[in-house]
């Protein structure tokens, strides 16, 4: 047909699709210049540091940088028995450039993370090198050999040569309490030193249980809010949002002033007879504490959706379960609780990954058997400084939460969740 | 078999929500074995109510509700055994049209290839065989309606209660589904009681309607005859159109009255006054008011054309008629040498039996 190849003008002349184009385009620019503050806000908030935090979470480079003629001249060595003197010499002349930029601390640091016993090993040959007792004219190997036993041991050569790529996997291993020995293979640290497998273990038990305890709790709440008349599920409304009114710091506190072992729990449990005076129990510094604190202030979070969810369920439909012949449990088994599935996903998984990275709660009433993995980040963040561990352990709980929004997908579906 | 006139009984049946305002007063009702009965009335009368009650889902708060002469108000409504179409369909979103259906037999614990011949059964009684595998967002508004048809009759239940089924459905779409249940009540026979406020629904369908006002029954007769003869001013108010005049009785025999209007007298049937000087509400249907009546009638009276509005079928001609200037005519398109124009005196006449003197509302 003559009209379908025939191009469409618009009444002035120009092609439709060019006037189309030309008419959306600036809706387009209007529309993207509208996002993009929020773009921008999130980039550098939130895409820039995490990639920071990757970076740095595996960076090696320091020591690459510190050493670079004795990592080029170690290339061709296999490591089986001592190096050559060329070795020894451009390690030396390496180490009198550290020595008189005053970073040969940091060398001794970082190679005693790697095999201990460096720390005094670097120490001795600095105080040689300080008095300028090496000549360079001479052997420098069996020079450097006499300063420490232990430059005469090639396992120290190997630790070092095994420093020189510029990325480590090595916080990545030590935050499950593994590490690279010798042989270059991912061995388990000695029993007594794995305390970061226990961490994760009890965090995902902590939130796990919390997210239980807040569905029991929150599911009965949610459906005596969707039902309830309007004056008085409002009132019911306040009082779940009511902790979101008040600072987090004053909830935990005020959990501690009631859960301490003088607190008015404990003194209401002595009043009505249920503990001895003398023998009150610990509810605080201790999972107990962290499991109820934490179940109270992350309760909303399971109550909103599950309520959102509920009131779009009509109370009909219950009725009909039992016209039909069901009796009031077949019917909401049957009926109602199918249909709040999308609320519980919902619920469920915000309240996990929220309590899977709590803090404040668990530092304040978890004690040492109620302090969770995030817990342990802001330690390294704030008093071993050790970042790139942190951000490790960081980006691990990062992968965990995106490991289980990927099975919750696969399980029940992404598009089924609900939140309001 | 005899049928059993009183299958669904309410007896003496009060039901009050806040303990101050009595919604439904002094029910009594009886519905025999397989009768189709509609409670129809302006929303608030208490119907839906009195179905609730029938259901179980609300308790009568004095009386009691029999089913098959056993009192019910104790049993709870997943036993009374009674199916239920409620307004907005009420079907499973999360289950399929055959899943739907099976349920209620599913309940009852049904062998599953009983189940499979019940449900074929109830779906080819709607005709939507071969939706089975459905889900009833997947469905248009007057399948859905269908399969909760279907899915309150599966289990062979003694009644059924339909609350307002069609209320949902487009105009024609209505009118259809209102044969196909009332073909379904006559082909199975069960016992249904359907709640609407649609005069023409429950015309078309019941064998007895229960109008409701005011928390009460003010009239329970057939069709025709809540039509014909309603028994006082609401329900001729409520059923079809009306033309009313309001007066007092000067003159009363046994089948005619006299009713004195503002300046004239007419003569009217005595349904609900006793005697001179009795308040009336005079109602005569539109359509038995005649133009230049070729009978003879009692009521001859003379009227001004207000209006005119073409209907198709019929033209309405609103009349200003011994006072009333709501006087509504329906004139049938076949009369056309009718000279109906705007101001035009014209001649109208009616029967005393026609015009029933009512109470004074």
């Amino acid at each position: 047909m003559s009209s379908e190849t025939k191009q469409i003008l618009t009444t002035d002349g120009i092609p439709l699709e060019i006037s189309l184009r030309k008419a959306e385009r600036k809706n387009k620019i209007k529309a993207f210049l509208l996002v993009s503050p929020l773009l921008l806000f999130l980039l550098i908030t939130y895409i820039f540091p995490i990639g920071e935090m990757f970076t740095r979470s595996i960076d090696d480079k320091m020591i690459t940088n510190m050493l670079p003629k004795t990592f080029k001249s170690m290339e061709t060595w296999d490591g089986k028995e001592l190096p050559p003197e060329e070795v020894f010499a451009s390690f030396l002349s390496d180490f009198k450039i550290l020595v008189d930029k005053k970073e040969h601390g940091k060398l001794a640091q970082r190679l005693n993370k790697e095999k201990n016993g460096f720390s005094s090993t670097v120490k001795k040959l600095f105080r040689q090198v300080k008095r300028n007792k090496i000549d360079e004219s001479k052997n420098i190997k069996e020079q450097i050999m006499k300063v420490h036993k232990r430059w005469r041991d090639v396992e120290y050569w190997r630790a070092i040569k095994r420093t020189a790529p510029p990325y480590t996997s090595a916080k990545y291993l030590k935050a499950i309490d593994m590490y690279l020995n010798e042989d270059n293979k991912i061995t388990q640290v000695s029993e007594d030193r794995r305390i970061h497998r226990i961490l994760w273990l009890r965090t995902v038990e902590v939130a796990f249980f919390v997210t239980v305890f807040c569905f029991l709790m929150g599911y009965p709440i949610a459906h005596l809010l969707a039902t309830l008349p309007m004056k008085y599920s409002n009132l019911l409304m306040i009082c779940v949002l009511l902790p979101f009114w008040t600072s987090l710091l004053v909830r935990t506190a005020s959990w501690m002033i009631l859960l301490q072992q003088q607190g008015v729990v404990n003194d209401f449990f002595v009043m009505i007879g249920l503990v001895a005076d003398d023998n009150r129990p610990e509810m605080m510094y201790n999972k107990v504490g962290t499991y109820v604190a934490m179940t109270q202030i992350l309760l909303p979070f399971m109550v909103l959706p599950l309520y959102s969810v509920m009131k779009t369920i009509s109370p009909s439909l219950m009725r009909a379960g039992k016209s039909l012949g069901g009796t009031p449990f077949v019917a909401f088994w049957k009926v109602y609780f199918p249909l709040t599935i999308p609320g519980i996903g919902a619920g469920c998984l915000l309240v996990f990954i929220l309590a899977i990275g709590y803090y404040i709660t668990p530092a304040l009433v978890g004690g040492s058997s109620g302090t969770l993995i995030s817990n342990r980040i802001a330690y390294h963040m704030k008093t071993t400084l050790d970042w790139s561990f942190a951000s490790a352990m960081g980006l691990m709980l990062l992968g965990g939460v995106l490991v289980i929004y990927w099975l919750y997908n696969k399980l029940v579906g992404v598009d089924n969740i609900k939140l309001g | 078999m005899p049928k059993n006139t009183e299958f669904v009984k309410f007896d003496k049946v009060d039901k009050s929500y806040d303990g101050k305002v009595l919604v439904v007063k002094d029910l009594n009702l009886n519905i025999s074995e397989g009768e189709f009965i509609t409670m129809l009335g302006p929303s608030g009368s208490g119907k839906t109510t009195c179905l609730m009650m029938l259901a179980g889902f609300e308790t009568p708060t004095n009386g009691e509700i029999y089913l098959d002469s056993n009192p019910i108000s104790n049993i709870p409504p997943h036993k009374r055994g009674i199916g239920m179409v409620f307004q907005n369909y009420a079907l499973f979103p999360h289950m399929t049209v055959y899943e739907n259906l099976a349920f209620p037999l599913r309940v009852r614990k049904v062998q599953k290839d009983e189940i499979d011949k019940k449900v074929d059964k109830a779906l080819s009684m709607v005709s939507l065989s071969g939706f089975e595998s459905r889900m009833p967002a997947q469905l248009s508004g007057g399948q859905q309606q269908r399969v909760a048809v279907a899915r309150a009759l599966v289990f062979d239940p003694a009644v059924v209660l339909m609350d307002e089924p069609l209320g949902a459905l487009d105009k024609n779409l209505r009118e259809s589904m209102q044969y196909e249940i009332k073909h379904i009540h006559e082909n199975i026979g069960v016992t249904v009681v359907y709640v609407t406020h649609d005069q023409g629904e429950a015309l078309t369908m019941s064998n007895r309607i229960a109008v409701f006002n005011d928390g009460k029954v003010q009239q329970l007769s057939s069709p025709d005859k809540l039509y014909e003869e309603p028994v006082n001013s609401f329900v001729a108010e409520f059923i079809g159109e009306n033309n009313t005049f309001k007066g007092e009785v000067t003159e009363i025999s046994k089948d005619v009255c006299k009713v004195k209007l503002q300046n004239r007298e007419i003569l009217a049937n005595p349904i609900s006054v006793n005697s001179k000087g009795d308040k009336t509400t005079v109602s005569i249907r539109p359509e038995r008011a005649l133009i230049n009546p070729k009978d003879k009638m009692d009521n001859n009276q003379t009227g001004k054309i207000e209006e005119v509005i073409y209907h198709g079928d019929h033209t309405r001609v609103r009349l200003d008629l011994l006072g009333n200037k709501e006087f509504i005519l329906k004139v049938p398109n076949s009369s056309n040498e009718l000279d109906l124009k705007l101001g035009n005196e014209i001649k109208v006449g009616w029967n005393s039996q026609d015009a029933r003197a009512l109470d004074p509302k």
